[in-house]
């Protein structure tokens, strides 16, 4: 009896290099202005919210740019088969705590919603297309900035969920998310 | 392990064929009805298209920027770039800009140059919007100026005609599709936050496109000329921006 279908495994680690291009080019777009503001505007001579202890600027961010958003229609469109797919079999997911529980819900339906709809609404094609996305997040520099505390809470999460795959038996877990099965090596032999 | 047979070799080429047919003509019907950008290409290539095709069919060509009011305007406007250093455009700069033209050709009915006159006697329109910059900030600013519409209005384009291309007097260019050169929210703007284009925001004209970031927004401008195909510029890629590894689309 396998422990992951084959289609949950194959998303599964789509969403992982997707991710990890999320991450690496978000920081790159970071990168040419880390400054943090509320509101509708911002620029350099306006107050900030915050401002990045970086000690430089990274002015090009076009490559940036591309991966970013290429990396987020992957991770969408491998989003849409491997959450209803994990999300549905209740035999795995009851092996988990409540609090797992919980985590693994409220990333998946708050937290990455609010992070794709906060990108979304500092895109001008966007805001003209449905203002309302824009006052949702308080103006569009407000939008970016939740976006960034958003997308750290993400990675805060990934991180916590490596380190629990770690001391959970780690051969046992990667093996049973790449080749499916749930023995462990031990009773391979 | 499947054997493989003489009839699942021959199913299994049909297959491609007809995928990449489908797939062929898919691209050509995209073209056609302006879901490929010109940097369609390379390993960025597909998330740019559909990026581009999903923000044209979600928006179409008929939502607005948001506009603001007079009181949201921002009093801090940053300044990208210096102006043009060619003699050229210094010389017109030390004239008022009395001499100069911006000149419209390419597929148009009648090729025309404009003087800053001519372009201030037209319908004038005026708008408070935001404007983003690639890297982060942004700013609201009030400008006014004629519609592009007005401009290729008088010019007759060709039903040809895909996109506009702009050419500022400091080899700046870039490019923008029909649907957004004939918006009613992008024009040639000849002031900014009072009677005046500033100098340093791109006197004696500039292009605003409310819906893109700001570095579709050519400064400077000299030269505009419509097209059917970008091929025939610079790489082909559509704009300066894009040859520096900046997306031809910038609707996010």
């Amino acid at each position: 009896m396998s422990r992951h279908g084959l289609v949950v495994r194959v998303t599964h680690w789509i969403n992982a290099i997707g991710a990890l291009a999320l991450i690496v080019s978000g920081v790159a777009i970071l990168l040419a202005h880390p400054r943090l503001y509320w509101g509708e505007t911002g620029a350099v001579g306006t107050p900030s919210l915050i401002d990045l202890p970086i000690p430089f600027v990274f002015g090009h961010s076009g490559w940036g740019r591309y991966l970013h958003f290429l990396s987020a229609w992957i991770c969408v469109g491998a989003g849409l088969l491997y959450v209803p797919l994990q999300f549905s079999r209740h035999a795995m997911f009851r092996s988990y705590t409540g609090v797992q529980r919980l985590t693994y819900v409220l990333v998946v339906f708050v937290l990455g919603p609010i992070v794709l709809l906060s990108g979304l609404a500092f895109s001008p094609m966007l805001a003209s297309a449905v203002p309302a996305l824009v006052s949702l997040f308080g103006g569009q520099q407000s939008a970016r900035t939740i976006h960034f505390f958003g997308a750290a809470a993400v990675v805060g999460f990934l991180i916590v969920h490596i380190v629990m795959v770690a001391t959970a038996g780690f051969t046992d877990r990667m093996r049973s998310m790449i080749v499916g099965d749930h023995r462990s090596p031990a009773e391979d032999t | 392990m499947k054997e493989i047979t003489r009839r699942g070799l021959i199913g299994t080429g049909l297959t491609a064929a007809i995928g990449a047919a489908v797939g062929r003509s898919v691209f050509h019907i995209a073209s056609q009805n302006g879901l490929i950008p010109p940097d369609h290409g390379g390993i960025f290539g597909a998330g740019e298209t559909v990026t581009y095709a999903a923000q044209r069919v979600l928006a179409g060509d008929v939502s607005l920027a948001r506009e603001f009011s007079r009181s949201d305007i921002s009093t801090v406007i940053p300044v990208n770039g210096a102006p043009p250093e060619t003699e050229r455009y210094i010389s017109l700069l030390d004239g008022h800009f009395r001499d100069w033209r911006l000149r419209v050709d390419g597929l148009v009915a009648r090729p025309m140059s404009f003087s800053l006159a001519d372009l201030k006697s037209y319908p004038a329109h005026t708008q408070i919007t935001h404007q983003a910059c690639e890297e982060g900030w942004s700013f609201i600013a009030e400008w006014t100026g004629v519609r592009l519409s007005h401009v290729l209005e008088r010019v007759g384009i060709d039903p040809r005609a895909r996109y506009v291309v702009f050419f500022s007097f400091d080899d700046f260019w870039e490019s923008i599709d029909m649907a957004d050169a004939l918006h009613p929210q992008t024009f040639l703007a000849y002031a900014m936050n009072g009677p005046e284009m500033p100098l340093e925001h791109g006197a004696p004209l500039r292009l605003r496109v409310a819906r893109q970031l700001g570095y579709k927004s050519v400064k400077y401008l000299g030269r505009m000329t419509v097209t059917d195909s970008l091929a025939g510029f610079g790489k082909g890629l559509g704009g300066i921006n894009a040859e520096y590894g900046y997306s031809w689309w910038a609707g996010i």
